[in-house]
């Protein structure tokens, strides 16, 4: 996989697996690989694999039963949210990226609107 | 875990061949537990200070401490060093590469080898001689790798791979890794390494130029660690053909 080069990698792995999460493609509850698994499926440093982990606890993502591994949260709440705010930033950073084209609000309506018509 | 502890430290470290210095006064230390990618281009001082620190050659002035005591006997017991030469014998097979690992360190297991050897897809009646320049670096490895030892060096591990093999390589190396186990890996591919390493070491013209965390790089700098190799080299690593 590409890396953006300046975002810190585990920020970008954790959004990985954060999306996995809000797709469904981890499912609630389920327990994660461990730190080695997936550090050598990302080809990424074992010590950074801990960081993600670490930073998806921080977030509610995760959670770490001793002894046994990390596991997917157990709260449907906590996704959703999660799911909003992942949408949350992708609109906002579309809507700057259009604002700064010079598009305002409403004609950034009118072309979706035209887009979601011609059925894209 | 003690990670705060460092492996190595060397100090002042200078070796002049033919009058002109190839590694010149490096200070630097290694943290225990990290995998550290010592970049630069080719005649920067990597292999010679590599192998300074695998005690193959002597430093002319300077010191290389590992776990606080001189460069010796014992360190070669617990480093394991990989260089880019090819060093077996024409007539060996691969079985015979391993039993010669066998012979020399204490810290080698068959075992892991032969699951090396599994995962690379070498076979142990193959001839070294016949090998071709991807299967001798996956060979190199897989023996090195089969070491259990405690620091690694590894000179130049992806050179001459092809894309493919590449990832099974940094995989295999990253499969050893540890709390108390540190890596160097010297490339001059750049990017190859940029996900795997958590420290970076840039050596230009036999002196250490900069040595920096990987994360904290790209969080307070927001640079990867190709951006400032170009940024100290002026081009951004060498391409293989």
């Amino acid at each position: 996989m590409e890396y953006n080069s300046s975002l810190p990698i585990y920020l970008q792995v954790a959004n990985l697996i954060k999306r996995d999460i809000v797709t469904g493609k981890r499912e609630l509850g389920e327990k994660l690989p461990s730190v080695r698994e997936l550090a050598v499926s990302y080809t990424i440093n074992p010590n950074t694999v801990s960081r993600v982990y670490k930073e998806l606890e921080t977030e509610g993502v995760c959670f770490t039963r001793r002894g046994m591994g990390t596991f997917v949260t157990e709260d449907s709440e906590k996704v959703k949210n999660m799911k909003e705010e992942m949408a949350g930033t992708l609109i906002h950073e579309f809507l700057e990226g259009m604002q700064q084209l010079g598009f305002t609000k409403t004609d950034v309506i009118r072309i979706l609107k035209k887009k979601e018509e011609s059925g894209e | 875990m003690n990670d705060m502890e460092n492996v190595l430290e060397s100090i002042g470290v200078t070796k002049n061949y033919a009058g002109k210095a190839a590694v010149d006064n490096v200070s630097l230390k290694l943290e225990t537990g990290l995998v550290y990618a010592m970049l630069g281009p080719n005649g920067s001082g990597k292999t010679t200070w590599m192998k300074m620190v695998a005690g193959l050659v002597k430093p002319g002035k300077g010191e290389i401490l590992y776990k606080g005591k001189a460069i010796g006997k014992e360190s070669k017991k617990e480093i394991a060093y990989m260089s880019t030469e090819p060093y077996f014998y024409s007539w060996m097979t691969v079985a015979d590469v391993g039993r010669y690992y066998q012979d020399f360190f204490e810290d080698f297991s068959m075992e892991k080898y032969h699951q090396m050897l599994k995962r690379m897809e070498l076979t142990e009646e193959l001839k070294t001689k016949k090998l071709s320049t991807g299967m001798m670096a996956k060979l190199k490895i897989a023996v090195t790798m089969a070491r259990n030892a405690k620091l690694y060096l590894l000179d130049e591990p992806l050179n001459g791979i092809d894309l493919l093999a590449r990832d099974e390589i940094m995989k295999s190396i990253l499969e050893v890794i540890d709390p108390d186990v540190t890596l160097v890996i010297s490339s001059h591919l750049v990017d190859e390494l940029e996900r795997v390493a958590d420290a970076a070491i840039f050596m230009k013209e036999g002196k250490m130029v900069r040595q920096c965390m990987v994360e904290e790089l790209r969080s307070s700098e927001k640079k990867s660690v190709v951006d400032l190799y170009r940024e100290i080299y002026g081009h951004g690593g060498e391409e293989l053909c």
